[in-house]
């Protein structure tokens, strides 16, 4: 062991220096695909196809994005995603909660034999029981609605499930047995107790369902066919088919896409990241 | 650890015994209700139904014809797509998943050296990891343009050429990979929240030991971070193999199938060929898939993955 003092001293500032100057150039490599976008998005599309490719734009036209926006229904698009994203996470919240608040806060039979399934079937790619789920929503006459993409989230998310009542377990028994004997109904401790007490989980649920029903591309695929139903991930799809080169517009639009999901990562940060971890919690 | 094992201890319901009252059981029974029947209605019958399909030929709109184990035969002998289409998934989520997990893990070290700044680096590490989709896809088709993209821009400043990435056989899922590993922070603030949750004095204790760095690593940080790098491992199986909207924005599983993965071509067959009894039996031949690769890396745990409870009893 080499001795304690000035030596050591040396070495440990070294290393930290190695440590801020790998995570320093892993922020940039990270954020270079981002500075990328913004900066095509404001060049002039001949300058798009310069060579060698300008890092900085020298020629800002911020038209380009109100000229890309107006190529698409960008307000109908942003409204259909709107609706269905608010439905389908109102759904998630609710219908997950309650469910999650049986698994965790009542005794009963079944409890254990049902939650094992629950966790089996967080594991199964949804791919595999597409084609009859279409056939289910085909006979129904859903398709081209939004039924398809709203109504599975409302008989519950096994992973949101999952989620609360990891959460719901750490709560002490106790207070809702007080509140009981004080003559608060079972739905009423539910309501009244449990539910004040896990915001910062309900965030992070409430952020995954937004974040995933945004990006989500493959149901709306599948379910949507006429255009003025598409949503925004639809309508970027058909806007990349029509103006395949047009790189300046493609990261235009893609940049206003992207935009509500990180100005709620910003303001919502803490969640986030609380309610990732208590999704890795083993 | 056995399966078995692994649910039980998710489920937390070890050592209760328990009384259980009517009124609870019913209220409870309501309450989970609609999970029972969605679980019914979108899981459990679509999956009995696909299985069912598997064995018909069916265009949705003329009656199904029954085929026996056709569809299946032509799967795995006559049609060379969906072997290949599984074998390229494979190759791509054995790259792409150990490489997520070393550079989350090395970032999430770094971080977790008492360095200023950590909310600052931990948001900007994590930010691609929120976005994903049709966007993303676009943004990565444009950096990886072989004249004009951000990738070959950069490496002609170290003075390499680049390759054309997505219309490159060779390079298209090497391409995929790297736009994969963007989004490595949503691992890296996992295991960073496992990290700060090993006790210090374990490492105390090693350095009275005279235990150097290397041996602190991984006689300490990854015994003990195992259980957490396992969960990823079996999520990240799960949800690497399901690419999908990458490959059919980006390449459209060119050039020559290079890029077909193993959904796009399910999703050719039953949405663009309406042949829904192929489709199913490719979908079943995907769970199976998916499910033995699970098993294999449970029966592997119990060469690695290190639970404190165990180690108790050893001791």
């Amino acid at each position: 062991m080499s001795s304690k003092g000035a030596g050591s001293n040396t070495r440990q500032i070294i290393s930290k220096i190695i440590v801020y100057l790998l995570l320093g150039l892993g922020s940039i490599v990270v954020l270079l695909p981002l500075q990328w976008m913004i900066s095509t998005s404001l060049k002039p599309l001949s300058h798009v196809f310069r060579f060698p490719p300008e890092f900085w734009p020298q020629k800002i036209v911020w038209s380009n994005y109100p000229d890309a926006l107006s190529q698409l229904p960008f307000d109908l698009y942003f409204a259909n995603t709107a609706f269905i994203v608010v439905l389908c996470l109102l759904g998630e919240l609710i219908v997950s909660s309650i469910v999650a608040y049986a698994f965790s806060r009542l005794r009963w039979r079944g409890r254990n034999v049902l939650f094992i399934v629950v966790l089996a079937t967080m594991m199964l790619p949804r791919q595999v029981t597409m084609i009859p789920e279409f056939i289910v929503f085909r006979h129904l006459g859903m398709i081209d609605t939004f039924w398809p993409l709203i109504l599975p989230s409302w008989f519950g998310n096994p992973f949101y499930i999952f989620l609360l009542r990891q959460y719901f377990l750490t709560h002490s028994r106790e207070l809702d047995q007080a509140a009981v004997i004080d003559g608060c109904s079972r739905f009423g401790v539910f309501w009244r107790i449990t539910l004040p007490m896990s915001k910062p989980v309900l965030g992070a649920v409430a952020i995954f369902s937004f974040q995933f029903h945004w990006n989500d591309f493959f149901r709306p695929l599948i379910f949507l066919l006429d255009q003025d139903k598409y949503t925004l991930a639809l309508g970027l799809r058909f806007f990349q088919g029509t103006f395949g080169t047009e790189w300046n517009s493609l990261m235009a639009v893609s940049l206003v896409v992207m935009l509500p999901l990180i100005i709620v990562f910003f303001f919502a940060q803490k969640h986030f990241i609380q309610g990732v971890v208590f999704t890795g919690y083993k | 650890m056995s399966l078995a094992q692994f649910v039980k201890k998710q489920s937390g319901f070890e050592g209760l015994n328990i009384t259980y009252q009517r009124g609870e059981t019913v209220l409870a029974w309501a309450m989970v209700s609609p999970w029972v029947a969605g679980f019914l209605l979108l899981t459990a019958f679509p999956m009995v139904a696909s299985l069912a399909l598997s064995f018909f030929e069916w265009n949705i709109l003329t009656p199904p014809e029954y085929v026996g184990l056709a569809n299946y035969h032509k799967l795995f002998f006559t049609d060379p797509l969906p072997l290949h289409a599984l074998k390229i998934t494979v190759i791509f989520s054995l790259a792409s998943i150990p490489l997520n997990i070393v550079f989350g893990l090395s970032i999430a070290m770094l971080l977790n050296t008492n360095i200023r700044g950590l909310a600052v680096f931990r948001t900007i590490y994590y930010l691609p990891a929120i976005l994903s989709g049709v966007a993303v896809a676009i943004l990565w088709q444009w950096i990886f343009s072989s004249d004009f993209g951000l990738l070959n821009t950069a490496l002609r400043a170290f003075g390499i050429e680049g390759p054309a990435w997505l219309g490159s056989k060779i390079w298209v899922l090497p391409a995929f990979v790297i736009m994969r590993l963007w989004s490595v922070g949503g691992g890296m603030i996992i295991y960073l929240a496992g990290l700060q949750a090993i006790p210090t004095d374990l490492y105390e204790a090693a350095e009275i030991d005279g235990a150097n760095w290397w041996q602190r690593i991984f006689r300490i940080t990854l015994p003990m971070l195992s259980p957490t790098i396992f969960f990823q491992l079996i999520t990240g199986v799960i949800f690497t193999m399901q690419i999908f909207t990458e490959t059919f924005i980006m390449t459209d599983g060119g050039p020559a199938n290079a890029s077909l993965f193993y959904l796009l071509y399910l999703y050719r067959q039953a949405f663009q060929n309406f042949k829904m009894g192929y489709a199913s039996a490719l979908a079943w031949v995907f769970f199976i898939a998916i499910l033995l690769l699970t098993l294999i890396i449970f029966a592997t745990a119990k060469f690695w993955v290190f639970y404190e409870a165990e180690s108790d009893e050893d001791n």
